[in-house]
């Protein structure tokens, strides 16, 4: 009955931080790596009497992040509190989202090894997160909690089980959180636990007699903090599934043992049972009367649906497919979202994306890499280094006088290009009558050389090309210098 | 006279005439909390120094010229469910949170320090307001002002006993099912329950949050809606609090409602009903009927049948999660002697509630719990609905409805502690209200032919507590009942 081979079936929870200046229902800030028990309140201590305030900002990230996500918004989601006893969390139950979250069926088109796939996005909803544990050291029969990250707003993200391997696995998640940097959503910085991977991993092996497909158990991997452990932790639970599957097919199956959690050992690479179905916790859900249930306005989800940029990969392919660009280009101008802004403004200003393209990544890069600084501090504007690019383009200067004359200028004064051209007088001249004169002269000048190009020597040419240039101060239209000199050495 | 005959809106008047400073009313009220508690037991808590200080400090602001505020050196008592920070305790009356310290102002606390109130003490209560007969406190039971031998009501006894026995010319209480009306009918003084989102519930220790709301108690019905001005209005830490704007409602609160149709529903009068209350509110609703008032026959078919089930249902729900976190790790009572950490949460939570909170967590733990929430829980919200609807389609034809506060006078001491059900029936005509979140209120309306205080409930639609204190006042101006005291206060004076 086992003749086709078992499919993983995976589907993923991603829970990220959502980038505010303060928690979910107090002021208190966030932040990382501050003293413990010091960003902390009445609030988000649940002292007896407090009440929750929702951050609007926390609100507009969230809708951000599901509208990037194609979800769709019902028109109320409603706010619910989650029940279990534990030290990390004050009020022994967390405010999360139930039955109505606020974005529903959505996708994330991913690119693997394989090609592209694309990830159903079941739901996507706000929550608070809990404090921190600390168990003592060296076994002493006491612990100690820091409630400084309790209540950051937590997004969580709740993927279909459309992903069927280890690899897709990781690349789904690492695109989630590329999404998300570039959003402005999150930072997702998982060493700093701002983003927290928990595949749940059965196999389908095969169907019922009604032709009902059939799983093994689902095992949950908790709280996977890197890219690579997402990628071992299924790979482990994948062979392990198959092994017990193997053992035994008509016991280790869904419908007999239910769902399981499990934790990760990174160092040894295996997983390790925390709590099977039996033991499984009744969370009695029940809607948060301290709250008023959210009723996005329309005209505000389409202010934030508008402010959302394309994303990296859609940019990346219309740069490969329309502008002609280079994998490789294309890929480093849209890492970065203000980058990609920056390009997409210079592109539109000079009317040629790859040519804009060819500028950022000779020149603006570069500039960046020097100088150390983001685009954010690069102290031109896309238009005003259009300018430059555009006096290349319609061969007022040449290529050489923009990069090692005009542009460092430009940077160090503020001044425009064209301001610098003209107070220096570089505008370069396609005259023939005047260019022939400079040509002749260096040819007068030059000789030898000119005879040993005649004698085959090529290289000279590109030596009197660079005299002549030279003779020109620089100004003489390089094209116009180049069929002179070849006309004259009857090339 | 002595100071504490005063009520509140005489003592505004005379301390701003320079006849009577904050100090002597402050003086005035110790006094009589040292003379008379010790029977009354109201206060768990009292504040004779820091009163002191803030009278004098009153004084001078007055002397200064300065605006002090609607209740400049007028004592109040709070219920101790109210958070003050100032190292004043916060129990709730519950072991659990014996030694803790509020690290904060309530928003109606921080309301009366702005209006220049001096807050004397924190009143007793059944504990975390659970009950009707302030019986429920780990901290012993007060006693009636009016029969030391009998219940002040509850849970907010302690502030309708204050009040009643003229320690404190005005306190506030907490309403979740009744809680403010029922013990101002059996100690016969005025209490009222604003619409929910009126007051701010920010401080105020949850029981039951969709329920919750804080409101005044005064001997008259103007020294009610001085303290409702004082403490009412939006505050952005409650999101459940309402952006309406707060009338003044001393201002026309001598005008009459005219006219004036009340809805008297058949169910207020229905079986169960003492024959002493019964008669004694058919002869307050004659004195409207004498003041012009039309009274309309009309029925609310879900609001007596079904509003103690649902009521107890979404109640304890919500108060089974709200009590979550009294657990022994971050403040309050912890358990000396458990073994590991489940043993510590269960033995803390153990020791530290009482009888009737355990009970009520445990109802709502188990309306919550998968397989049970649709059929307790969500049922009692859609029928919580009709209760709603049923008072929509009242004021759709009256101006109000009236009806007893409480079906009985008030009971003796002992005498429901050992039969929950009849305890909850206290507040058969009151819960409804909270229910369909709209604002009641009891005035005192007669007596038992033994002595004892009765109410009449009055109830309007959302957000008129105007038009509630006016047609309070019509009736308490043609009546003397708000300005009997009882035997102890007339005994000691």
């Amino acid at each position: 009955m086992s003749a086709a081979e078992p499919v993983p079936t995976i589907g993923l929870e991603v829970h990220m931080h959502l980038k505010t200046r303060t928690k979910m229902f107090c002021g208190c800030k966030v932040e990382y790596d501050v003293r413990p028990n010091s960003n902390v309140c009445p609030v988000c201590l649940g002292m007896p009497g407090v009440l929750p305030v929702m951050n609007g900002k926390a609100l507009e990230l969230a809708v951000r992040m599901a509208l990037a996500l194609g979800c769709t918004l019902p028109g109320l989601a409603k706010w619910d509190r989650k029940h279990y006893y534990y030290p990390d969390l004050p009020k022994n139950y967390q405010i999360s989202e139930y039955d109505q979250p606020l974005g529903v069926k959505g996708c994330l088109d991913i690119e693997t090894s394989q090609g592209p796939r694309r990830i159903g996005i079941i739901r996507v909803h706000l929550e608070e997160d809990a404090g921190k544990l600390m168990h003592a050291e060296g076994g002493g029969n006491y612990s100690v909690v820091d409630l400084n990250r309790t209540g950051t707003p937590l997004l969580e993200i709740v993927s279909e089980p459309d992903v069927h391997g280890a690899e897709e696995a990781r690349v789904y998640a690492e695109t989630l959180r590329q999404l998300a940097v570039y959003l402005g959503v999150g930072d997702c910085n998982m060493q700093l636990g701002q983003m927290r991977c928990e595949p749940n991993i059965s196999l389908c092996i095969g169907a019922d007699a009604q032709g009902k497909p059939r799983y093994t158990p689902i095992s949950e991997i908790k709280n996977l903090n890197s890219f690579r452990s997402v990628e071992r932790a299924v790979t482990f639970e994948i062979a392990r599934h198959r092994e017990e599957y193997e053992a035994d097919p008509a016991g280790y199956t869904l419908e007999k043992q239910g769902k399981s959690t499990r934790g990760w050992r990174d160092d040894e690479g295996v997983s390790f049972l925390q709590r099977s179905k039996e033991e499984a916790h009744d969370y009695r859900y029940f809607p948060e009367p301290d709250l008023v249930p959210f009723v996005p306005d329309r005209q505000w989800v389409e202010e934030i649906r508008r402010t959302i940029p394309d994303l990296p990969e859609i940019r990346r392919r219309r740069l490969i497919n329309d502008a002609g660009l280079s994998e490789y280009d294309a890929g480093v101008l849209t890492a970065d979202r203000l980058i990609a802004d920056y390009h997409e403004a210079l592109a539109e200003y000079v009317r040629d994306a790859k040519m804009a393209a060819n500028w950022m990544m000779q020149d603006v890069m570069q500039i960046l890499n020097e100088r150390k600084i983001a685009i954010s501090e690069f102290p031109l504007t896309p238009q005003a280094f259009g300018d430059l690019v555009n006096l290349v383009a319609s061969a007022v200067i040449n290529r050489n006088t923009a990069r090692e004359v005009v542009l460092p200028r430009m940077l160090a004064t503020g001044k425009s290009a064209g301001e610098i051209v003209k107070e220096e007088g570089l505008a370069q001249t396609s005259d023939e009558s005047a260019i022939e004169a400079i040509v002749d002269q260096v040819l007068a000048t030059n000789a030898k050389i000119a005879e040993d190009y005649k004698g085959g020597k090529k290289a000279a040419f590109g030596r009197l090309m660079g005299e002549s240039m030279k003779a020109s101060s620089g100004k003489a239209n390089p094209q116009v210098v180049k069929a002179i000199l070849a006309r004259k050495l009857g090339g | 006279m002595a100071v504490t005959d005063l009520t509140a809106c005489e003592i505004r008047k005379a301390i701003a005439e320079r006849r009577l400073s904050a100090v002597e009313a402050t003086e005035g009220c110790l006094r009589a909390i040292g003379r008379l508690d010790p029977k009354i037991k109201a206060f768990l808590s009292t504040d004779p120094d820091g009163g002191r200080r803030r009278a004098a400090e009153i004084d001078r602001r007055l002397a200064a010229g300065e605006n002090v505020g609607l209740l400049a050196g007028i004592p109040v008592a709070v219920k101790d469910n109210m958070c003050t920070a100032d190292g004043q305790p916060t129990t709730c009356a519950s072991r659990i949170l014996g030694g803790w310290r509020a690290p904060y102002d309530a928003h109606v606390v921080e309301r009366l320090k702005a209006e220049g109130a001096v807050i004397v003490g924190k009143t007793n209560l059944d504990e975390f307001a659970m009950g009707s007969s302030t019986e429920n406190s780990a901290y012993g039971a007060t006693r009636n002002p009016w029969d030391l031998g009998r219940v002040p009501g509850g849970s907010s006894g302690g502030s309708a006993a204050a009040v009643a026995a003229r320690l404190v010319p005005i306190a506030l209480g907490s309403d979740t099912g009744g809680s403010i009306r029922q013990p101002a009918a059996l100690c016969g003084v005025v209490g009222m329950k604003p619409t929910y989102g009126r007051v701010s519930r920010y401080g105020l220790v949850a029981f039951a949050s969709s329920l919750d709301q804080i409101g005044p108690f005064g001997r008259t019905v103007a020294d009610a809606a001085l303290l409702l001005r004082a403490t009412a209005g939006h505050d952005p830490r409650d999101s459940t609090s309402v952006r309406e704007p707060v009338p003044d409602y001393l201002e026309g609160l001598e005008e009459p409602v005219r006219p004036l149709r009340i809805g008297v529903p058949r169910e207020f009068f229905s079986a169960g009903i003492d024959p002493e209350v019964e008669s004694v509110v058919r002869e307050a609703l004659a004195v409207y009927e004498r003041l012009g008032a039309a009274l309309v026959p009309i029925t609310l078919p879900h609001s007596t049948d079904y509003s103690i089930a649902t009521y107890y249902i979404v109640a304890t729900s919500e108060a089974s999660s709200n009590l979550a976190r009294y657990d022994g790790v971050h403040y309050g009572y912890r358990s000396s002697d458990h073994t590991d950490m489940i043993d510590m949460y269960m033995r803390s939570r153990a020791q530290g509630f009482g009888d009737e909170v355990k009970r009520r967590i445990m109802l709502g733990t188990y309306a919550l719990s998968s397989g049970y929430y649709d059929a307790y829980y969500k049922k009692a919200l859609a029928v919580r609905r009709l209760i709603r609807r049923d008072f929509e389609q009242a004021f759709a034809k009256v101006d109000c409805i009236m009806g007893p506060t409480s079906p009985t006078p008030a009971f003796h001491v002992g005498e429901r502690t050992a039969d929950p059900l009849a305890m909850y029936l206290s507040d058969v005509y009151t819960v409804s209200a909270n229910l369909a979140a709209i604002a009641g209120i009891s005035i005192p309306c007669g007596f038992t032919a033994g002595g004892l205080p009765i109410g009449l409930q009055i109830i309007t639609d959302v957000f008129t507590e105007g038009r509630l204190l006016r047609i309070a006042r019509m009736y308490e101006r043609e009546t003397g009942w708000t300005k009997r005291a009882p035997p102890i206060v007339e005994d000691a004076a």
